[in-house]
């Protein structure tokens, strides 16, 4: 894999992550991630879909009018939906259950959509394609380590395997059930959006109204 | 009549589209920093929800459900799978519509709504509320309350959290969590505070 090729894959995953600095493709991120089996199941299916929305659409850019563009990504991204959808249901179903509508919602997922339309359109398949998979990894990457967090605190198991043994079986932790409830998936994003842009301080966004310094020190007391 | 009241509180506080289910959740945070967009952006998704969730519903009843074909004579049809590239294909077409005719006949309220219009597409809220409507089998007129109620759920949420925002841009925020980082702690506060409501019933 050539130099270029590695930075189109990357990328999206620390440098300009999805979810953390383009806010792309939040209410998936948020709604599936009481579990970590379940996240995982999403994560596959977000990153076959934007991986192959991107080749497909990648291949049609030039014979597409202008015009009706945004129609054709959307039939493109539907098609291949329906195909992870039927797919799920047939070979997992209790997860599909579990996802319930959030697969259809991979649709308006504004990440499939987004890079489409801002990378696919412009860029030749196969780096079309690399950068789709390299922004499902990044969405990944922020889905699993919510998933892991909420499941861990919030029901002490991991993939259904008990980590933490709770109260209620005898054990020692007391689940915080806060985790699995919707608030906790804020609170987690938020804080993890905070430990990224410490470490990238350019993501830092500007403050429109900042604090003026004290004034009349000298007179203070 | 009470069932249909109780389903739209329902809708409305203890299902909240943005806040309990998370949806829209990507317009709700781009366009929350003014009150008056975020009035703007409430109306236009309570119009579009109020029309496409009823839509829909014909269109999987009549069209697309196993055995719905019956009134073409072809009763052993199930299209059900067609549904995602359906509800979509509705959603994209009343928008487009719905801007034509306000371009048309209601300048006023085009000129409010204008940019909000097409974003509205790719809204999840909408879809969402579509396929809600499928899996829970809602009947016609259950599918319009459910669809307006959804839509002021939705449009409540995201004027309550504008009008948050607007005070928060003269607080003392740690730089790190400045902008999109507090906006998310805070929109957590509001569903903690959202979750008061749930086993509401009337």
């Amino acid at each position: 894999m050539n130099e270029m090729s590695k930075t189109i894959l990357i990328k999206p995953i620390f440098k300009e992550n999805p979810i953390a600095l383009q806010i792309l493709g939040v209410c998936s991120a948020l709604a599936v991630t009481t579990s970590l089996q379940v996240t995982l199941v999403m994560c596959i299916a977000l990153t076959t879909v934007t991986a192959f929305s991107n080749l497909f659409i990648s291949m049609l850019r030039n014979n597409m009018p202008g015009s009706i563009r945004i129609i054709i990504q959307m039939t493109v991204i539907a098609s291949l939906v329906i195909l992870v959808d039927q797919i799920l249901k047939a070979y997992a179903y209790e997860i599909s259950k579990q996802l319930s509508v959030f697969v259809g919602l991979i649709i308006t997922n504004c990440i499939v959509m987004g890079r489409a339309e801002a990378f696919a359109m412009k860029n030749p398949p196969i780096p079309s394609f690399l950068d789709g998979i390299g922004n499902g990894l990044g969405y990944s990457l922020v889905l699993i380590i919510v998933g892991t967090l909420r499941e861990l605190f919030g029901a002490g198991t991991l993939l259904g395997f008990t980590v933490l043994p709770t109260v209620a079986n005898g054990g020692w932790y007391q689940p915080n059930g806060l985790m699995l409830l919707a608030p906790s998936a804020f609170f987690i994003i938020g804080f993890f959006i905070w430990i990224l842009r410490e470490r990238n301080v350019e993501q830092i966004e500007k403050n429109e109204f900042p604090m003026s310094a004290h004034t009349a020190e000298k007179g203070a007391h | 009549m009470e069932h249909y009241l109780s389903l739209f509180v329902s809708a409305v506080f203890v299902e909240n589209m943005a806040l309990m289910l998370f949806l829209g959740m990507c317009t709700f945070l781009a366009v929350s920093k003014k009150v008056d967009t975020a009035i703007g952006l409430g109306v236009a998704v309570v119009v579009v929800q109020a029309i496409t969730v009823p839509v829909n519903n014909l269109i999987f009843n009549y069209l697309l459900k196993d055995g719905a074909l019956a009134w073409a004579g072809l009763s052993e049809m199930d299209l059900s799978f067609l549904g995602f590239l359906c509800y979509i294909g509705v959603i994209a077409g009343i928008v487009q519509i719905l801007e034509m005719f306000l371009d048309k006949f209601v300048p006023a309220l085009y000129n409010a709504l204008g940019i909000f219009l097409p974003l509205i597409t790719v809204n999840c809220a909408i879809m969402g509320a579509s396929l809600f409507m499928v899996e829970r089998s809602y009947t016609f007129p259950e599918s319009v309350v459910y669809g307006v109620g959804a839509g002021v759920g939705w449009a409540l949420a995201i004027v309550l959290m504008a009008g948050i925002r607007e005070k928060l841009k003269y607080s003392d925020v740690p730089q790190g969590l400045r902008g999109l980082g507090i906006t998310f702690i805070t929109t957590g506060l509001m569903s903690l505070g959202f979750m008061s409501f749930s086993g509401l019933t009337l």
